[in-house]
């Protein structure tokens, strides 16, 4: 059977502006987020995902505002993190129109957290997002910080701890791809999804729609999420969505109005 | 005082503000409510819900809502369960041990299993967009909140349990997730439930929110 999977334009905001990491350092604006938001969910975008990427460095998360706005007219799944650290963090969000929050750096620091979310809010709006960084053939290591801190945590321990508290999805980035536009980690991911009872999307190093399709087939991502490509409009929904129906993929129906 | 056109059971449950919006899209007006007298009064009633069976029920005995939403049944009020708020509407539940519904459309609620087809089994939860279909050549979307869509036209799922329904003729839609099919829309007279998320199900999910009040 031929899979079905979902692709989640990925908005790194900071300020009021998008911007994309180069192995999550250095960055480039590249356009504002309500009106890509608009663009992509008219496209078709079978979600958002919305990271605030320095929320670690100043203390919290503040897409509050831009959220609210996007949900009132946006009706596909939100998910948003960055810098969330509290069981009150993750209620603002929500309230604010998020349907999910990824959240990476404060379960490692306080894994207890993932358990209190899912329980209050349900594991399906609880996306664990893990930053993957090589260490060698196999072995991948956890690092929080937006790929900035290491954690010697493995990322295959990590995962089947995360889903025993209660996740309900894995956020999975490549610290070492993510932004090269060179193909995403496809062992990362496909070692992932093998242990992995929960669905997984893949990010970081989408480069072409071959990538996108590799991923999904080889590795058995069951969702992408893509940014960098997406912003510069080197590839455009529409191209990742022919080409993915044209190779019998399940992708949502969707007829552009 | 101006009745809204649609009451939203407030009793804890997180996805209530998003069901507003997609209704205020439209331009229709909305009330989220936890008190028992408007659920009672209302002229339609949706049933929201995230999270687990047994403490949402919870919660709606706490807040004196059963009696009311009984009422609004027999009295032929529309009532429109989503996602979890469509497993409440059913006789019970097997999420962390057996706990009873609303029985207002006969069948239990159970956990998804299954193959994904490929030779794995299937990730719980079922996260994604799938396509609405009929159960039977013979069903008729005429009368019901997806007389706006097409079959085939697919919505946002986000669920680990199913229902299992007593009465086929109680399926108004399928949908298939890995190797199994389920019900995505239910509907017993006035009482109607769909597994998926109409708030988030883009201009077809809002459509159906749409036909929901037009009735």
């Amino acid at each position: 059977m031929i899979k079905n999977f979902r692709i989640i334009p990925r908005i790194d905001i900071k300020g009021v502006n998008v911007i994309k990491g180069i192995q999550m350092e250095g960055l480039r604006v590249m356009g504002d987020p309500s009106n890509l938001s608009e663009k992509y969910y008219q496209d078709g975008a079978d979600e958002l995902i919305f990271l605030d990427s320095v929320a670690t460095l100043y203390g919290r998360n503040h897409l509050h505002p831009l959220i609210e706005k996007i949900a009132k007219n946006i009706f596909i799944p939100i998910t948003v993190g960055g810098g969330i650290r509290s069981i009150e963090d993750v209620e603002e969000l929500l309230m604010s129109g998020a349907d999910k929050i990824a959240i990476n750096t404060a379960l490692v620091l306080n894994p207890n957290l993932i358990t209190k979310v899912a329980n209050r809010y349900g594991s399906q709006c609880l996306v664990v997002s893990i930053e993957a960084k090589k260490i060698n053939d196999g072995l991948w290591e956890v690092y929080t910080n937006n790929g900035r801190e290491r954690t010697n945590v493995m990322v295959s321990d990590w995962v089947r701890s995360v889903i025993q508290m209660g996740a309900g999805e894995i956020l999975l980035t490549s610290v070492d791809k993510d932004g090269t536009e060179k193909g995403f980690d496809y062992d990362l991911v496909g070692m992932v999804t093998s242990i992995s009872s929960v669905p997984v999307i893949a990010s970081g190093g989408m480069g072409s729609a071959e990538d996108m399709i590799k991923v999904v087939e080889f590795s058995n991502a069951d969702a992408i999420a893509v940014g960098a490509i997406l912003h510069k409009n080197k590839l455009t929904i529409n191209q990742m969505r022919k080409r993915a129906i044209e190779l019998n993929f399940n992708l949502r129906s969707y007829d552009h109005e | 005082m101006i009745m809204s056109d649609v009451t939203i059971i407030d009793y804890g449950s997180g996805n209530m503000l998003s069901v507003k919006r997609g209704f205020e899209y439209f331009g229709i007006m909305v009330e989220i409510s936890s008190d028992p007298a408007k659920v009672k009064n209302a002229k339609k009633i949706v049933l929201p819900g995230v999270g687990a069976f047994p403490s949402a029920m919870q919660a709606l005995y706490d807040r004196n809502l059963i009696k009311s939403i009984f009422d609004a049944a027999n009295s032929n009020v529309p009532i429109l369960g989503i996602c979890l708020g469509m497993q409440l509407l059913m006789d019970k539940s097997t999420e962390f041990g057996d706990t009873n519904g609303l029985g207002l459309i006969s069948g239990t609620v159970e956990k998804v299993i299954g193959n994904s087809g490929d030779g794995g089994t299937l990730k719980v939860p079922h996260i994604g967009w799938t396509p609405i279909l009929k159960l039977g050549k013979k069903t008729n979307w005429e009368e019901s909140i997806l007389r706006n869509i097409r079959v085939g036209q697919s919505a946002y799922f986000a669920h680990s349990y199913v229902a299992k329904l007593k009465n086929k003729s109680d399926c108004l839609a399928i949908s298939e997730y890995g190797d199994q099919g389920f019900p995505s829309v239910i509907r017993n007279r006035n009482i109607t439930g769909c597994q998926f998320h109409p708030e988030k199900s883009g201009q077809v999910g809002l459509n159906i929110l749409k036909a929901f009040c037009d009735k």
